[in-house]
């Protein structure tokens, strides 16, 4: 096995880009990952391409080949789908490749465009990454899912929403800095218990945004980084998945995330790291309930702890255990098939220093990431190590 | 289980049928509404609902149907004032979780009478199942019911 990486990172700026096409963004993306890696796009093996509803979105299936062209490389392009975690395992995938020494450099990421279509056919696309049969036809919406949970959580271990609202409010705070963030401002535990409610007890500010953008990563093995003189100090030394049920009612447990106890098991030992040894993480906030299921599957705090670690400060910014430090989806945005792609980004710019809340983990040694699928029937959990 | 699930996928005359893993809700939600709900239950006692070849929990394939439980628990659930389009004139409604002894079922709660009512609902309600229409297109869908007691 060979050490994989992370020669180059590019994101787009997150937010409304509805007269943007996918090619567009993505070959930005990837544009700003070449330049930051100094890499030739030549020496690409594979393009590993995550993406939900362009389908839907774009009328466009069969991407991978369309984002080769956006990126201007020519090799074996597969487009990834695994809901919000689309692009979460197509790194996965190239990190395999990479490790497996099957390939030298892969080009990872992916896209989501979504502000081009009204609300209401967002919240329909949106609600296919549930149960069709036994949940959409029911009634159950994207948001209402993540409520399901969020009311299973306050009955199994309390909590309340002004909890949920301090992550909203340390994660909007987060953002303020972060050039690529959708929403740059900040909002105040009173504002997000006064906003209107989605699905009960979620109310607008514990929801993420609708967001188009463009995630790519280079990925490439040890020995072309030595090879080329790259200056690529990060590593991406751990990655684990896990599936669930896809229904949420035929779940063990509504309150808890065992894909992602899953996906961070099999990630930690990969790594040969522990829970304890995690000094920054980005999760999967697409909700603010989501944060605290993120957390606890990590082991990073013990069920029913993580909802009270944003309002005790221990993952805020000076806390102990800076949590989506770029501002997560809930403030950065989550373009959902772009989405693992640009946690790994955010994580890498952290750890090398070059992010503008690197300052709050200048020793930070360990990172990990954590991308959910749907109501988290998917999980992907990657470990970034500062390489030694 | 002899008569569900296998034979679907043999349809030839299918132009006007609904896709198989339709017809299955369909016949479910028939037998629901005619009172003889039923859940798919393995050797191991693992509930379920159709379409299914295996059990989904342990892959045993020989599963029978055992009648549903008359009530159920409230395991969560949620009023959700943002809906999808196919739920645009239903909202605000309660959807939710409840326990059928082995097997869970998702649905909207609504008192006994008009369907466009979304009542007060807790985790631990008992509440019993049915079959009501959306309000926004008249698709049937699972309604639950209070049955008293929590
Ligand atoms: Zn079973």
């Amino acid at each position: 096995m060979t050490e994989v990486r992370v020669a180059g990172v590019g994101l787009t700026p997150f937010g409304r880009h509805p007269e943007r096409t996918g090619r567009d963004l993505f070959g930005e993306a990837a544009l700003r990952a070449f330049e930051d890696a100094a890499v030739d796009r030549a020496d690409v093996e594979e393009l590993n391409y995550g993406n939900f509803m362009g389908a839907l979105a774009e009328h466009q299936g069969h991407q991978a080949p369309l984002m080769a062209e956006a990126a201007g490389v020519r090799c074996p392009a597969t487009r990834y789908e695994s809901a919000c975690a689309s692009a979460g395992v197509a790194v996965r995938e190239a990190v395999r490749t990479v490790a497996a020494g099957d390939a030298d450099v892969v080009l990872a990421g992916g896209m989501e465009r979504m502000t081009n279509l009204p609300t209401d056919e967002v919240t329909e696309g949106l609600a296919i990454a549930a149960d069709d049969l036994y949940e959409v036809r029911a009634g159950v919406t994207f948001p209402g899912a993540y409520a399901l949970m969020a009311n299973a959580y306050f009955d199994a271990y309390g909590g309340s929403r002004e909890d949920l609202a301090h992550i909203a409010s340390k994660n909007h705070e987060n953002a303020l800095p972060n050039e690529y963030a959708q929403y740059r401002r900040e909002v105040s535990v009173a504002e997000a218990m006064d906003a209107p409610p989605v699905a009960e007890p979620l109310h607008l500010y514990d929801a993420c945004p609708i967001t188009d953008g463009a995630s790519a990563l280079v990925l490439v093995s040890e020995e072309y980084a030595a090879e080329h003189d790259l200056d690529a100090s990060v590593a991406v030394t751990g990655t684990g998945q896990g599936t669930d049920r896809m229904a949420l009612g035929d779940r063990e447990h509504l309150a808890r995330t065992p894909a992602a106890d899953d996906a961070a098991d099999a990630a930690y030992a990969d790594a040969g790291v522990e829970a304890a040894d995690v000094d920054v993480a980005e999760v999967h906030d697409c909700f603010t309930i989501a944060e605290v299921l993120a957390l606890e599957s990590l082991g990073l705090f013990e069920p029913g702890e993580g909802i009270s670690a944003a309002r005790e400060g221990l993952t805020t910014a000076d806390g102990d255990l800076p949590v989506n430090l770029s501002g997560g989806l809930k403030a950065k945005g989550h373009p959902v098939g772009a989405t693992g792609g640009s946690q790994i980004a955010e994580l890498t710019r952290l750890l090398r220093g070059d992010h503008p809340n690197s300052e709050h983990v200048p020793e930070a040694e360990v990172g990990v990431a954590h991308n959910a699928g749907g109501t988290v029937a998917s999980a992907v959990v990657h470990v970034l190590e500062v390489a030694g | 289980m002899s008569d569900d699930g296998a034979d679907a996928a043999d349809e030839t005359d299918e132009t006007d049928a609904a896709p198989p893993t339709d017809r299955h809700y369909a016949e479910w939600l028939d037998a629901l509404a005619d009172g003889d709900g039923f859940a798919l239950v393995c050797p191991e006692g693992h509930g379920s609902l159709p379409p299914r070849r295996v059990c989904p929990e342990c892959g045993a394939a020989d599963l029978s149907r055992e009648p549903l439980d008359e009530t159920g628990t409230v395991a969560t659930y949620s009023v959700v004032h943002v809906p999808s389009p196919r739920f645009a004139d239903d909202a605000p409604y309660a959807t939710a979780v409840a326990d059928f002894g082995p097997t869970r079922l998702t649905g909207i709660v609504r008192d006994g009478g008009a369907d466009d009512e979304a009542p007060e609902v807790e985790i631990g309600d008992t509440i019993a199942v049915d079959v009501g229409e959306r309000a926004t297109d008249g698709e049937r869908l699972v309604v639950f019911r209070p049955a008293g007691g929590r």
